[in-house]
């Protein structure tokens, strides 16, 4: 399969009379619609990199290649387009905007691309919102569910776009053990089912063992990156 | 444009308290700007026309001070020759001596006027607080002084001493009240052809009066120079802004402070909108920081704050123009002078000065939400994510 991202040598140098290096010319490939989680204790760097994978960061030195681009040489505009059409985002804290329903939040990466809203495009939300589990609830405001509600809204919203990429940061760190299970299958039926690139971030060895592959970010250095064998 | 005016909708109506209170503050500002300037123009009005009102706001005579023989002439053609000009009347006047029986007398000033027209400017006969108004020769109205200080009676005749030509006959037919205390004293009013005959009877005129419409009082100079160039260079004008500066400053010193208490009004509406809408970015800073995670543009993050201040300066406005008219029909309605039955404060509604407040409101609302919006656009998605 090939690769869908790639790190080149990224380090991420903190502050500037204190000078704080978080990464260090880390080199990493993610294949098309691979389950890949990275683990580290916190302060590892892992959250650093999940920023930096995501663009919403930028590295001090390196290259990130997205679908072969490379994204330096992209304008902060340029950058967020491709962010809108090929990386969603799952957040540990669900991030769904409180003013707007869940069909609303599905909705709005796709809003945000200012293309039409189409007949196809709402149904394809309902059946995003189904896919997880919540055509009942899809009129609710954001504030009005629970936090496992939540985090399935977020997980429908980044996929709307089809994107070939979602980042998790944690995503599961804010729940309770049977929505965890339940948000983890999801996440799972959905590599299956569009074939989605997965790159979950998690400081729980249970969860990350149920990946394809595991990265273990120590000191700002991969210091193991295996092949799930289990599975 | 769409998805950043829907999501400033959206986050106006989830703060609805704030929102009101925010159109409140603004509305409150603008009905006071469409209050003091209603106030302000309205009181310029009334001091303009109370001081110019009722008197010739430009007089032409002649350079060289001697009569004007063809005055029918000379209206006509100074109400040719500008459509400012309103009204214009001839008018002679003769400096005499009043004498009664106890042969006590008192110096008058009989004002000759072709009364038809120069009523239309002076209002005599709504004056007239005894008898009526001359129309035959040889008739006058007097001041009310002079009932009581010569003991005067209506249709009585009287002899006046004019110098040169002597002693005549008059007969007085009416008292006025012009409100001026030294017209009230000295002042007879007569048909021009009176004081004509009480001068030797040749049909002369010393000069013409004239007022023009009250939208270009303030033309008065450029009107005077306009009527001067059509009618000839043995005539000059004397105008009333030239003749008052003293009321000329002391309105533009009111016109200034209205307008520096319109500029500090709008720059507390300006601090307030600001300060609110940054207040509303940092609320909703983690919005704007999944907004752009999810890929919206900087640019479209700061028309969600420049939507919201647009969005309130309009309601606002609105609001404010509402509140207007509400406190200036409570003062036209409830502040009444009881013996005149007039409101006691003038009020001027200039539908033009409110659009304008309006537009400005709005125009300040928008502005007031430039920094936040900038603000916005600097706004980092990692440390609303790391702040969570």
């Amino acid at each position: 399969m090939p690769n869908v991202m790639e790190l080149k040598g990224i380090t991420k140098v903190y502050g500037e009379k204190v000078k704080t290096q978080v990464l260090f010319g880390v080199d990493l490939a993610f294949e098309e619609g691979s389950f890949n989680a990275i683990i580290g204790q916190s302060g590892s760097g892992k959250s650093t990199l999940m920023n930096i994978l995501g663009t919403l960061d930028y590295p001090t030195d390196g290259d990130i290649f997205i679908n072969n681009i490379n994204t330096k040489t992209l304008k902060k505009n340029q950058i967020s387009e491709l962010r809108n059409q090929n990386i969603g985002f799952i957040f540990q804290f669900h991030y769904l905007l409180p003013e707007f329903t869940a069909l609303e939040n599905v909705l709005m990466p796709h809003k945000i691309s200012k293309k039409p809203i189409t007949k196809d495009i709402v149904d394809r939300a309902n059946e995003l919102l189904d896919f997880v589990g919540l055509s009942k609830v899809k009129n609710n405001l954001a504030v009005n569910m629970s936090g496992g509600q939540q985090q399935r809204v977020a997980i429908a919203r980044s996929l709307i776009n089809n994107p070939k990429i979602i980042l998790a940061d944690e995503p599961t760190g804010n729940l309770d053990s049977d929505s965890t299970e339940q948000v983890y299958g999801l996440l799972r039926d959905i590599n299956q089912a569009y074939k989605t690139t997965f790159i979950i971030i998690t400081h729980d060895r249970k969860i990350a063992e149920k990946a394809d592959r595991i990265i273990e970010i120590k000191d700002g250095r991969i210091n193991l990156d295996l092949l799930n064998q289990t599975l | 444009m769409k998805l950043a005016f829907n999501i400033a909708v959206r986050f106006l109506k989830s703060g609805k308290l704030q929102t009101l209170f925010i159109i409140l503050g603004i509305g409150v500002g603008v009905s006071v700007q469409v209050f003091i300037g209603a106030l302000i123009s309205g009181l310029q009005k009334d001091l303009v026309n109370t001081t110019i009102g009722r008197s010739s706001q430009i007089t032409f005579s002649k350079t060289d001070d001697s009569f004007i023989t063809n005055y029918e002439d000379l209206l006509l053609d100074i109400l040719n020759s500008d459509s400012r000009v309103k009204i214009a009347t001839p008018n002679l006047n003769v400096p005499g001596t009043l004498y009664n029986e106890t042969d006590s007398n008192l110096p008058v000033l009989v004002r000759g006027f072709d009364l038809e027209s120069a009523n239309q400017i002076y209002q005599f006969e709504d004056s007239i607080i005894q008898g009526r108004m001359p129309n035959n020769d040889n008739e006058i109205i007097l001041g009310q002084f002079f009932e009581s200080e010569l003991g005067l009676e209506l249709n009585d005749t009287y002899t006046i001493n004019v110098p040169i030509y002597g002693d005549q006959t008059l007969t007085v037919v009416g008292f006025f009240d012009l409100k001026v205390k030294s017209i009230n004293e000295s002042w007879a009013v007569s048909s021009i052809k009176t004081t004509q005959d009480l001068q030797g009877g040749s049909v002369v005129a010393k000069q013409i009066e004239t007022q023009i419409k009250e939208s270009s009082y303030f033309d008065a100079v450029e009107i005077k120079d306009l009527v001067l160039t059509k009618i000839g260079a043995s005539y000059e004008g004397s105008d009333w802004v030239s003749n008052n500066a003293s009321l000329l400053s002391g309105l533009q010193g009111q016109s200034i402070s209205s307008l520096m208490i319109q500029v500090f009004v709008l720059i507390s509406v300006v601090l307030g909108i600001a300060s609110i809408l940054a207040i509303i970015v940092l609320q909703k800073s983690k919005q704007i920081g999944i907004l752009k995670a999810m890929g919206i543009k900087n640019s479209d993050a700061s028309l969600i704050f420049l939507f919201e201040g647009l969005i309130l300066g309009i309601f606002g406005a609105f609001t404010g123009i509402l509140l207007g008219f509400g406190l200036l029909i409570s003062f036209q309605t409830f502040a009444i002078d009881q013996a005149t039955g007039e409101p006691v404060i003038p009020l001027f509604i200039d539908y033009g000065f409110i659009g304008i407040s309006a537009m400005i409101a709005i125009a300040v609302s928008t502005l007031a939400a430039l920094i936040p919006a900038r603000k916005s656009s600097k706004l980092s998605v990692i440390e609303v994510i790391r702040n969570a």
